[in-house]
């Protein structure tokens, strides 16, 4: 055990299984960096963020492979190799990168096990980073991953620190149906304590990072840490939080949060996705359907506008949800009176 | 080739006018005060220069992400971009694009692009704009050697040469994608690649003003003319890292101090002007010192603007819902 960063993490999780199954293998574009420059330097960043680096100087050409910027044909190549023997991760650096790309991934990778009946299997992993707060702007901040969670045959992981992410990905990389792997890139400095060896989470099984009486908050990704954060301070007023990490949006552990939500009749939910059809709407549907009567106030919505990311950091830091817009929809959720009802 | 005075004096204005905005950015990046990712065009100048001044506001470029030279090249005011890399309301973009979005549409500037090989099909529909409005204009797509293994790229030759557009695709070759070199990304040539299409060819060296404006009238008159579509590869290289805050350990040391002594194009440019008496030195010293205050000014006035308001956040999403 040591304390590693949200790189150092995922690093290791793809170095460990690389060690342990030859055939993982990784692609994208810079992940080793520096072929065909003028230093002669192979592995000259790693990753555009430094999260492979060391992989090729440790594996080699024939387990890591630079690409051309070329996403469709890469990505593809992936889902091809994946269906024929080999367990690749791919990278696809900003998860906006999808549109380029998107064919493989929902019509190919997603469809074949169903299609072939059940006769194909497709260990396929996509990493790539999700988020806004890097001042990144429209094409480099979004949080794609209800796109994924709507098309069958995608499992979709988004980690909310660095320990989740090493058990979460090596996971992944073991499972054998397509798996989306998303990262915030604001997060990859986070550090915490993570196990040196190796170690997996399963996927469907939400993690409570506390348990309380008062309200349910279901949070995604980096959002987990806005909520624990929401919960310390409301703690302090009296109001005990249970802040559910669902870690996987497809398979969704719905149990957990129905049961949380059972126990505490109160339900806010933080999205950092845009907001018509995204997780939040989702888990709404499913608590409104198979929880009303524990419900003692309206279900809340802790989400962005439905615009684009901006650029400047004044209206980013307005569009992402923070700490205290979550204090403040629990407040507003405790503070609920129901309306006498007609008869 | 003659080129008229007032043409090689606005170019020259033009070509210092990116340099020293790219090179202010570097050393405003530095101190933590611009957000976002920046990509500079020093030392590429020539190209986005040479391949406008064959351009009116009628006809359209569609850039990249390395995107300041081309916008600047085509006429957009270093004040606005200035502020507009700040993040300010008064940018070109109200400060909802950042460095990387850079547009003006009214100037025919349909954006610098966060995506790469986003504008070649973008400069295929810019094209059948002007064909089918039969307004002279022509379409003109940047993008990088990188960008030239984009589907979207190749899928663009294919298009243009089928529907016979007036789009001229110029492909910036830096030689890096990222820290990917060219030699390794790119299979075959780009010669190759036109004459696959069956498109025709020029190139140019990109550090070479008079290179590139003789190849690009070439190339520009040739779809301008309702010839079809142009290939024109310009060879050209960065002199800063892929984007602000790369250290460029994959490139040789000594390789940029080198083409700043070698291939200058603004030092070249003034060489070749000044030799033969096309130009007084005295008249590119004045061009030196108005873009110096210039920028200085954009930069004082982009630190001083207000900041975009709340209420912006949700404006301009669409034009009507
Ligand atoms: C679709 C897509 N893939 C990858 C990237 C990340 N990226 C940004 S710039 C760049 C390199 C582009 O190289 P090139 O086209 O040669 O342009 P240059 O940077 O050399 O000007 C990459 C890979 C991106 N922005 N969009
Ligand atoms: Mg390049």
């Amino acid at each position: 055990m040591s304390k590693k960063s949200f790189r150092q993490a995922i690093n290791e999780a793809l170095r460990q299984e690389m060690q342990r199954d030859p055939r993982v293998i990784l692609m994208g574009e810079d992940i080793a960096g520096g072929q065909g420059g003028t230093a002669g330097v192979v592995d000259a960043w790693g990753g555009v963020l430094g999260v492979t680096k060391g992989l090729y100087t440790e594996f080699g050409a024939n387990r890591v492979f630079d690409t051309p910027i070329s996403e469709a044909s890469y990505i593809g190549a992936a889902v091809g190799a994946a269906a024929t023997g080999l367990r690749p991760v791919a990278e696809l650096m900003f998860v906006d990168f999808v549109g380029c790309c998107l064919d493989q991934i929902m019509n190919q990778a997603a469809k074949f096990r169903y299609m072939f009946g059940g006769k194909a299997r497709t260990p396929l992993v996509i990493r790539a980073m999700y988020g806004a707060g890097f001042n990144a702007a429209a094409q480099h901040s979004q949080a794609l991953y209800p796109l994924f969670t709507h098309i069958p045959g995608l499992k979709v992981v988004v980690p909310s620190s660095p320990y989740e992410a090493k058990g979460l990905l090596i996971e992944a990389i073991r499972d054998d149906d397509p798996v989306i792997f998303l990262e915030n890139k604001v997060m990859y400095d986070d550090e915490e304590e993570v196990p040196d060896e190796p170690y997996s989470i399963p996927f469907g099984e939400a993690n409570l990072t506390r348990e309380g009486d008062d309200v349910t908050i279901v949070a995604f990704g980096r959002m987990v840490n806005f909520a624990n954060e929401a919960a310390d301070r409301l703690e302090k007023d009296g109001i005990s939080c249970t802040v559910v990490d669902p870690r996987t949006t497809s398979p969704l552990d719905s149990a957990t949060i129905l049961e949380c939500v059972e126990d505490t009749g109160r339900l806010v939910i933080v999205d950092e996705s845009s907001p018509r059809c995204n997780m939040a709407t989702d888990v709404a549907a499913l608590v409104a359907e198979q929880a009303f009567d524990a419900l003692k106030a309206p279900i809340r919505q802790v989400v962005p506008p439905h615009t684009p990311v901006p650029f400047a950091t004044v209206l980013e830091k307005l569009y992402l949800p923070d700490s205290a817009r979550i204090e403040s929809a629990v407040r507003s959720v405790m503070a609920y009176k129901k309306a006498k009802q007609d008869a | 080739m003659q080129i008229a005075h007032d043409i090689l004096l606005r170019s020259y204005r033009s070509m210092r006018t990116i340099r020293d905005f790219e090179e202010r950015l570097h050393v405003e990046f530095a101190t933590g005060e611009i957000p976002g990712f920046v990509h500079l065009y020093c030392g590429e100048e020539a190209s986005a220069v040479g391949v406008c001044a064959h351009l009116t506001d009628t006809d359209t470029i569609a850039s990249t992400h390395r995107g300041h030279g081309h916008c600047i090249a085509k006429g957009v005011g270093v004040d606005g971009m200035m502020a507009e890399i700040y993040g300010r309301k008064t940018g070109v973009c109200h400060g909802k694009g950042g460095s990387m979005h850079i547009a003006d549409l009214s100037l025919g500037m349909l954006g610098a692009n966060g995506i790469v090989g986003g504008g070649p099909p973008l400069i295929c529909g810019a094209a059948l704009s002007h064909k089918v409005l039969n307004d002279g204009g022509v379409a003109v797509a940047f993008y990088g050697d990188g960008a030239s293994n984009e589907g979207t790229t190749l899928e663009s030759l294919n298009l243009a040469m089928v529907w016979q557009l007036p789009a001229v695709f110029v492909c910036e070759d830096n030689g890096y994608g990222e820290a990917t070199g060219a030699s390794y990304a790119c299979a075959g040539t780009q010669k190759a690649r036109a004459a696959g299409f069956g498109m025709p060819y020029f190139d140019c060296d990109g550090t070479d003003f008079f290179a590139v404006y003789e190849a690009a009238g070439a190339a520009i008159a040739h779809a301008r003319a309702g010839n079809g579509p142009v290939m024109l590869h310009v060879q050209l290289a960065r002199w800063y890292g892929h984007f602000e805050g790369d250290a460029m350990t994959y490139r040789a040391n000594g390789e940029v101090a080198s083409l700043r002594a070698e291939h200058d194009c603004l030092k070249n440019f003034r060489q070749r002007v000044t030799e033969v008496s096309l130009l007084e030195p005295s008249a590119l010293d004045d061009i030196d010192a108005s873009v110096k205050d210039e920028i200085d000014a954009a930069v004082t006035a982009a630190k001083n603007a207000p900041l975009p308001e709340p209420a912006d956040l949700e404006a301009d999403v669409y034009v009507s819902y």
